[in-house]
């Protein structure tokens, strides 16, 4: 049954003109003249982009166009050279990623980072906030943590079940497939609530049969009320899923809009398929979009 | 001299004083290492501030209204050592791993230079005094020369020393198991993993790993105290590299981010490397070695422990109390 918030913030977005930098209804992630370069490469220059709440937003473009360094920027692992950006309304311009986090802003990343020799359900329960058994003296007196300590353990064995892990709760993480990883960080960073989950390639390195099953997962947590940032290449992702696309190609945000729009655009075609863009852009998804942009 | 004698001799310095000391900074750095991930090279840094803190409070400082007592000069000790591990964790707790490694080792030598190049704090001689007599003051057993258990004989001081010294080993244990097992310790395990997804979770690994460089040296200044009550000198050169390196040693021999894996090192370590040594004198004495003098001893019992050491990292990286399948997951 689907979330009336979400329906509500997808319907809204039908609406908004598909051009870059254009203003949401709703916005919860506003980003304003963001810099970043490395020497004399600029790597990101976003002028502004508003991120939906509520909605499933897909952020692309080809190799190098600044898409993870724009993720690592935003979720605190980068610092910006200039600019600015809100969350939920607060200033969290250059906040360290752990303060992000708590304030309901949690990334997962391209290379999978789950903890190898801590069991999966450690995994879980380390992703959840307010833990008073974390601070050092309350950790040596066991009753001052333990009832939370047993929630928490139910509500992750709960979003366990609902990723299909439950029966691996007591293997190490790095016993886990590759797959399987994927879904691990994907339920520990919803141990942590937050309004807005972002995925850094979700689906890079997981096999087709999965990739059916993540996307479900996705649009689950959407349902739930969380919103969601993803990077990705998998072009049929970006199209099955996404309420609104954003497209970077140097740096800049060249297009954004509903994902049958932006697919049509063609400044998208000519910076994301070059000499290529008369393929027919199903037809073998990422390896297309690698052979092209390498 | 016999083979009774090798074996009282090992099993005696397996449990003695100076497996004590070596323990006690292994569990440290076990803290920092084994569980938190942080490579701490200089671990007799901490070592020689506790030894030292003693050596100057109550030798060269004696009857100064600071230092009141042996007990005060501990806090001191004490105090100093999470002194020292703040200055080193500041500075590269936030850059990787392999920098506090090289500043912690760099550390290690300079306190040793400072302490042996300054003439008030006792210089190239050390210091040498009566330290302690508090502590020796309130020793319970009764007065008698020596006191046996089983084949070893001890002394009415190394006694009580070796008998406080297990009793702070084991409250220390059950400190780090306690510690351990709570969520605190999981988030230290957490950051050992990966220190960027922890911090995705938003933990500040920052003042974690602090905490564990904090507690981990205090465990290493407690060896100091010991050292220098149990010897009644301090003496600079004792506080060398090598010493944090075979820590490391018995930390892996026994099993890293194990609660006893110290224990069972320290045990094993200090038996092996006496045995050996006093077997092979036993052996030269009664000419069945006659290609060794009794001076080429002692460096053949570390290259003959060191070959013990490369066979059981490739043979059993996980230590005597790991898990295999641990190891193996970090391959993947």
């Amino acid at each position: 049954m689907p979330n009336s918030a979400a329906t509500h913030a997808v319907s809204e977005l039908a609406t908004v003109t598909a051009e870059p930098g254009v203003p949401k209804p709703d916005p919860l992630l506003v980003a304003d003249k963001v810099n970043r370069h490395f020497g004399g490469l600029v790597a990101v220059d976003v002028d502004h982009v508003e991120i939906q709440r509520g909605s499933i937003t897909a952020l692309i473009g080809p190799n190098g166009a600044g898409k993870t360094t724009f993720f690592n920027v935003l979720s605190g692992f980068d610092k910006a050279d200039a600019g600015s950006w809100t969350f939920a309304g607060n200033t969290v311009t250059n906040t360290p990623p752990h303060r992000l986090a708590r304030k309901g802003m949690v990334r997962t990343f391209q290379l999978t980072k789950s903890l190898s020799r801590l069991t999966v359900l450690d995994n879980m329960l380390l992703g959840a906030g307010g833990q008073t058994g974390e601070g050092m003296l309350a950790s040596l007196f066991p009753f001052t943590w333990r009832s939370q300590e047993t929630k928490n353990t139910e509500r992750a064995m709960v979003l366990l079940e609902r990723f299909s892990l439950a029966s691996k709760s007591k293997d190490f993480a790095g016993s886990l497939s590759g797959g399987q990883r994927k879904l691990l960080e994907m339920a520990r960073a919803l141990m942590l609530q937050p309004e807005l989950i972002m995925l850094d390639e979700p689906m890079a390195g997981v096999n087709p049969a999965l990739k059916q099953s993540l996307l479900d997962h996705i649009r689950d947590i959407r349902e739930q009320g969380t919103t969601v940032l993803f990077v990705e290449h998998d072009m049929d992702m970006v199209r099955d899923v996404s309420d609104w696309v954003i497209v970077m190609a140097q740096g800049q945000i060249i297009a954004e809009g509903r994902p049958e729009i932006v697919m049509q655009d063609q400044r998208v075609i000519d910076a994301y398929l070059g000499a290529h863009h008369d393929q027919e852009l199903t037809a073998s998804g990422g390896s297309l979009t690698e052979e092209v942009t390498s | 001299m016999d083979m009774g004698f090798v074996l009282t001799q090992a099993i005696s310095q397996a449990i003695g004083v100076t497996a004590i000391i070596y323990l006690l900074a292994t569990m440290g750095l076990n803290i920092q290492f084994g569980y938190a991930g942080l490579l701490n090279f200089g671990q007799i840094a901490f070592v020689a501030i506790g030894s030292y803190a003693i050596g100057v409070f109550i030798i060269q400082w004696q009857g100064s209204v600071f230092v009141p007592n042996l007990w005060v000069a501990i806090l001191y000790a004490i105090l100093l050592s999470v002194l020292l591990a703040l200055i080193l964790g500041v500075p590269t707790l936030r850059l990787r791993a392999d920098y506090l490694a090289i500043v912690t080792i760099a550390a290690g030598e300079i306190i040793r230079l400072i302490f042996k190049s300054t003439d008030s704090l006792g210089g190239a001689q050390g210091i040498n005094g009566k330290m302690g007599e508090e502590f020796y003051a309130i020793n319970p057993f009764p007065e008698q020369d020596r006191f046996d258990f089983g084949p070893l004989s001890y002394t009415r001081n190394d006694a009580w020393v070796v008998t406080v010294g297990w009793i702070v080993i084991a409250l220390l244990l059950l400190l780090t198991w306690a510690l351990m097992r709570s969520p605190w310790g999981r988030v230290l395990k957490g950051i050992r993993e990966d220190e960027d997804a922890v911090r995705s979770l938003g933990k500040s690994t920052y003042f974690f790993k602090m905490q564990a460089l904090i507690l981990g040296g205090i465990f290493g200044t407690l060896g100091g105290i010991f050292w220098a009550i149990a010897k009644q000198s301090v003496q600079p050169d004792s506080f060398v590299p090598a010493f944090t390196f075979f820590c490391y040693t018995i930390l892996i021999l026994g099993g890293a981010a194990r609660v006893m894996g110290p224990v069972i090192g320290a045990i094993i370590f200090w038996f092996l490397l006496v045995f050996v040594e006093q077997f092979l004198l036993l052996l030269i004495s009664n000419g069945t070695i006659t290609f060794l003098e009794p001076t080429q001893v002692g460096p053949i019992r570390f290259i003959l422990v060191g070959l013990g050491l490369m066979l059981l990292i490739i043979f059993r990286p996980q230590g005597i109390l790991g898990d295999k399948k641990e190891i193996a997951l970090d391959a993947k």
